[in-house]
């Protein structure tokens, strides 16, 4: 024992340890055994394999838990599957009873989670105890609040829960990610089915026996343990509607892939190497905390961790030496010790991972430091890293590491800073420090994020959607955009689908019939439209455009996957500046677009006769297509975003952005309407689109190039290449330079859109094979692609001098 | 290979004497006015007070370590009394108790019985420093006394002087004066500059406690620029109150002002001391504030010679504590002498 008198004199930190006694009677009264959580019960894996679980701090086991085979998946969704009906019929208020009544309870038992948290993963019992459990217990509440008002938020008419989820959540923030995941779906009235990770199954296991405890029903939360085998068996499992994941981008990719065409909804929350951005007016003492908590929080192993500060070069050395100081004074030991500041890292296989990258990065030519203090010995630790000397083209400015180690970089302008911070395929978040309101705000909507924190980092709630663009996946956890995740539209139920061969029938050209008399006009060459120009193809194929009798009307061009390159290059030079124009600018060319296009409606509606065949249907369409075009140039500037009620001194900004660049492959009926009820709505919010008609009758687009030249719509906004489907869409699926898609196609196509977008994950509305009706405004028209035409950006900022 | 520093030894400190291992730095010379320095500071409230928050939640002192910190305290406290109904009689009172803080047995129960534990000084108006300076005689504690027209510093410039220098003429080794809030207000530098610069030569060899009263100050970064100031102009301490202002001593004000001082240092390796006051009452606060040191000072400013709390009723605080962790029971105010 130390005595008193030597630390007077020493003034050093003791060991405060937090006591691991419940935690382990938890375990022991299991026998250190678990099987999975299946309709209310613990029951036996079917083929008795089983995972330990290991405390990262020594190494020592903790308990043996279950590795859930498919059969195993198959009885939970069978469980979750049949435990619906009455889940949803409980109603908004049961639900939010159920909710509120877990949320309690877990801030009852607090300690216990936060305690066998820091055990089974290794993060300091701070963070547990401060930070996760009491998100946890936030998220159950605030989604209790989303129960009760699933029938009273107008924005929520009309919708109803997927149905059965498939859960896979990480081990980072293990009962944290289940709380993300969880608590959206019950208030939905979904059922579920969760994987927890392998590495650290046992809050969720323990959550399982506190919902048991909290009355919630058999069957309404499964839990399924095991390694990567189980979450395939679960992704793979015909009988559930949604898989959502939190993991690594690689596993992302391969889950949409083995999803496609399934028709499962996905949210998929993945990596990132995330900018923290640091201008020469920001306050340098707390930047420097901003870094602990952007990096150094739970071991940097964190998909938002900021990895890459940018800092500008004028103060970059102060910077550097000011982390260097503060690194030193970090304490890293036994997680739950309540004086340390890092814990461990959670598997072996982790820190080989780190070790590697670093060394990796040093032979680039990167200088990494790292404070003269060790890290323990026994157990999984590795120390904070700071490297400089790191060139935009190394490992460490590009590859996420998920551990302690962040790389510093400089830029001079704020121009230079953004694009720095946009040169990554991810785009989960962004730290900006400045003390100047008007370079904050500027540079917060030009970053490539999902979230940005304004002179903060690593801040979460419950109200406030997270999620990423780019390669870092898409969806949103949290706020009411996160909510939507979970909700499909209740009155889909009976609208025809149609397979890719009835698609294909329609779209066929009509047999060829005499030409009958001649027109006498003048001979026309139809061309693509690329960049505000009609372009010849680049290869002279052409496809026949027949009428209903089978007449020749023209040939256009037949577009292959340079014609797409072009079109895509036009989006890319376009769109920046057209999201920057008013939304009011924006509404003012789609009026003007409507009043071209109603000048020339007897003529559309004359072409549009050699579709439909008959002239009433013609001109309905055209009609319908001039409302379309009304539709979302009145919404253009209207469809405005939220603050949200976070609970800090600050204002949260959910902000609509639109996506960017946008395939749309236009559905094969309603020639004109039908690309319109597209092109307008992702005009309106700001993308550029290269769009393909349908190629069942794409002479009512070629008609609109000169339309589109009359109305002020700026070159390569809206790009229009004809073709087949064959030929252009797969290109367009898979280009990297595409961050969206829509598809109001079959089934068959639909999934090889999705098959093919694993390229940059790009974001994708796909309609399988579901057909609208595009001339009722309900189904043609409204909230639901305004909402797919932008995603959510988060911007916290907080205030107060 | 990975870049590091090798590991330094842990400083070995003296065991035998109760005074910390640090020894006295030399005093801050000040140096000239720099505006731009002062011009260019930033300090992001939110920030400050997130960093603030979790001082205490990101360390833990209990047991051995906590009775040892809050011996430190005591060895860091201006034992303080500063009313309006102060008398001789009440400061004879009051420097006993700062001679002899902890009752002898339980110093004895902690191995600290021939520490030789005083507090750091005790803190007077001027009209008792003699009285104060004749009851701390051979006790080695110096005797503060609040000047310049404490606590609201409006009195004339020479009335001020003429304070200090009567204070120091009494034996007042330690002269805590208050600045003029109007120039941080208003942003007069200069000012400011030339008043404190001012104090200090009206100080003499008596140590200079510059008085900012942040609670008046409206932001952070007046705080931060004030105490740039100051320290510019020769301040050996900076403190935060006068323990009259509406607020005083809070986490964030402490944690702007030292974050000054350490910029200070860095710039021109002048060690300046730092005096939270006001509102520090339990032994809890004491920990947190020793924690801020530590963190973001350094174990330097762990010793007298550069911290200090201003304080009148943290002592007895502090006394239960130490008596809980000698017996296991917890303690009483009355079994503790008055001060």
């Amino acid at each position: 024992m130390t005595e008193v008198s030597q630390i007077f004199e020493t003034m050093e930190y003791g060991p405060a340890p937090e006591a691991t006694g419940p935690a382990n009677d938890w375990i022991d009264a299991h026998d250190g055994t678990f099987g999975l959580w299946i309709d209310g019960a613990w029951v036996e894996g079917s083929d008795g394999e089983t995972l330990e679980t290991r405390r990262p701090s020594d190494g020592t086991l903790l308990a043996t838990v279950t590795q859930g085979s498919a059969a195993d998946v198959d009885r939970a969704v069978a469980a979750a599957r049949a435990a619906l009906p009455a889940w949803r019929d409980l109603g908004p208020h049961g639900r939010a009873r159920h909710l509120y009544a877990l949320g309690r309870a877990l801030q009852r038992k607090a300690r216990l989670f936060a305690v066998l948290e820091s055990m089974d993963n290794g993060k300091p019992i701070r963070e547990s105890r401060d930070l996760d459990i009491p998100l946890v217990a936030r998220h159950f509440i605030h989604h209790a609040g989303w129960a009760q008002l699933m029938d009273a938020e107008p924005e929520l008419a009309g919708t109803e829960g997927v149905g059965v989820v498939g859960q896979i959540i990480p081990w980072n923030f293990p009962l944290l990610m289940l709380a993300w995941k969880v608590a959206p779906a019950l208030a939905t009235g979904c059922t579920v089915v969760l994987k927890p990770a392998e590495y650290t199954p046992l809050t969720a296991l323990c959550f399982a026996e506190l919902a048991r405890d909290a009355g919630l029903p058999a069957g309404v939360l499964n839990v399924v343990t095991g390694d990567g085998r189980t979450g395939a068996a679960l992704v793979d499992h015909a009988g559930v509607d949604k898989i959502a994941f939190t993991g690594s981008t690689e596993v992302g990719r391969i889950i949409r892939k083995a999803t496609a065409g399934s028709g499962k909804r996905l949210s998929l929350e993945l990596g990132g190497k995330s900018p923290f951005i640091v201008f020469d007016d920001a306050d340098l003492d707390s930047v420097v905390e901003g870094v602990v908590d952007a990096i150094w929080f739970n071991q940097g192993q964190v998909c938002c961790a900021g990895s890459r500060i940018l800092a500008h070069e004028g103060i970059a050395p102060r910077l550097v030496e000011k982390l260097r100081a503060r690194m030193e004074r970090l304490r890293m030991g036994d997680p739950l010790d309540k004086s340390v500041d890092m814990g461990a890292i959670v598997a072996p296989v982790q820190l080989e991972r780190i070790r590697e990258l670093v060394a990796r990065g040093e032979d680039e030519g990167a200088t990494v430091w790292q404070p003269s203090w060790a890290a323990p010995r026994e157990g999984w630790f590795y120390p904070p890293t700071l490297c400089t000397e790191v060139a935009p083209a190394s490992t460490l400015a590009q590859v996420e590491v998920f551990g302690p180690v962040v790389a510093l970089m400089t830029f001079r302008t704020p121009d230079e800073a953004v694009e720095l911070a946009n040169d990554t395929r991810y785009g989960l978040a962004a730290s900006i420090w400045t003390e100047n309101v008007n370079l904050a705000l500027d540079v917060a909507p030009a970053v490539k994020a999902g979230t940005v924190w304004v002179n903060c980092s690593n801040l979460f709630d419950a109200a406030a959607g997270f999620g990423g663009v780019r390669e870092s996946g898409y969806g949103r956890e949290g706020g009411i955009e996160g909510l939507r995740e979970y909700l499909r539209p209740s009155d889909q139920g009976d609208a025809p689908v149609r397979d890719a061969a009835a698609e294909a029938a329609l779209m066929a050209a009509p047999e060829a019939a005499d030409a009958g008399e001649a027109s006498g006009a003048v001979d026309r060459t139809p061309k693509h439209y690329i960049g505000g120009r009609q372009v010849r193809p680049d290869a002279e194929y052409v496809l026949p455009v027949r009428d209903r009798k089978g007449r020749l009307l023209a040939e256009v061009p037949r577009g292959n996957r340079k014609d797409v390159r072009n079109a895509v290059e036009a989006a890319r030079k376009a769109q920046g500046a057209w999201a920057k124009r008013t939304a009011h600018n924006r509404a003012q060319v789609l009026y003007f677009l409507a009043e071209n296009l109603e000048l020339r409606a007897d003529e559309f509606a004359r072409r549009l006769e050699g579709w439909h065949g008959a002239s009433d249907a013609a001109r309905a369409e055209v009609d319908a297509a001039v409302r379309r075009l009304f539709t979302y140039a009145a919404w253009a500037d209207k469809w405005d975003g939220r603050v949200h009620h976070t609970p800090f001194r600050n204002v949260t900004l959910a902000m609509p952005e639109p996506v960017g660049i946008m395939g749309l492959v236009a559905p094969a009926e309603a020639p004109l309407l039908g690309l319109l009820s597209g092109l307008a709505p992702l005009v309106a919010m700001g993308n550029a689109v290269v769009a393909l008609p349908s190629p069942g009758f794409p002479l009512a687009a070629v008609d609109l190039y000169q339309v589109l030249e009359t109305s002020d719509v700026p070159a390569g906004v809206i790009n229009l290449v004809t073709g087949t489907r064959d030929e252009v869409v797969p290109t367009l699926a898979a280009h990297d330079g595409v961050d969206g898609l829509w598809a109001f196609a079959d089934r068959e196509l639909c999934a090889q859109v999705e098959a093919l977008s694993v390229g940059n994950m790009k974001r994708l509305w796909c309609s399988q094979g579901r057909v609208r009706r595009w001339t009722d405004a309900r189904q043609g028209e409204g909230p639901e692609f305004l909402r797919q035409a932008v995603q959510i950006k988060n911007v916290w900022v907080p205030y107060g001098e | 290979m990975v870049q590091t520093r090798t590991a330094p030894e842990a400083p070995p400190g003296p065991r035998s004497s109760g005074h910390p291992p640090h020894a006295e730095p030399p005093r801050n010379p000040g140096m000239p006015l720099e505006l731009d320095w002062v011009e260019q500071v930033r300090v992001n409230r939110s920030a400050v007070e997130r960093r603030a928050a979790t001082l205490g939640t990101r360390r833990s002192v209990k047991k051995a370590w906590q009775a040892g910190w809050l011996l430190r305290a005591i060895s860091l406290m201006d034992l303080t009394t500063l009313a309006g109904d102060d008398t001789e009689g009440r400061v004879r009172r009051l420097c006993a108790k700062a001679r002899r803080p902890v009752r002898p047995d339980l110093l004895e129960a902690l191995g600290m019985a021939d520490a030789g534990l005083t507090v750091a000084a005790v803190c007077v108006y001027h009209r008792f420093v003699e009285a104060a300076v004749d009851a701390l005689t051979g006790s080695g504690i110096p005797v503060a006394a609040v000047s310049t027209a404490f606590p609201h510093g409006l009195a004339p410039m020479e009335t001020r002087l003429a304070e200090i220098r009567a204070s120091v003429a009494a034996g007042a080794r330690e002269i805590d004066v208050v600045v003029t809030r109007s120039h941080v207000l208003t942003g007069q530098w200069t000012a400011l500059y030339d008043e404190v610069r001012a104090f200090r030569d009206a100080c003499g060899d008596a140590h200079l406690k510059t008085i900012l009263a942040t609670g008046e100050l409206g932001t952070l970064r007046n705080v931060y620029r004030a105490s740039l100031v100051a320290m510019m102009a020769g301040a050996d301490f900076i403190k935060t109150s006068t323990g009259k202002e509406g607020v005083n001593a809070t986490l964030p004000v402490g944690l702007t002002m030292v974050r000054a001082l350490r910029e200070y240092g860095e710039h021109t390796g002048a060690r300046v001391g730092f005096k939270p006051a006001g509102g520090i009452r339990t032994a809890k606060d004491a920990l947190l504030w020793l924690i801020l040191m530590k963190e973001e000072a350094g174990d330097p400013w762990l010793s007298p010679h550069l911290f200090r709390f201003g304080a009148s009723s943290l002592l007895a605080d502090i006394e239960r504590q130490l008596e809980h962790h000698v017996t296991g029971r917890y303690s009483a105010f009355h079994r503790h002498p008055l001060a």
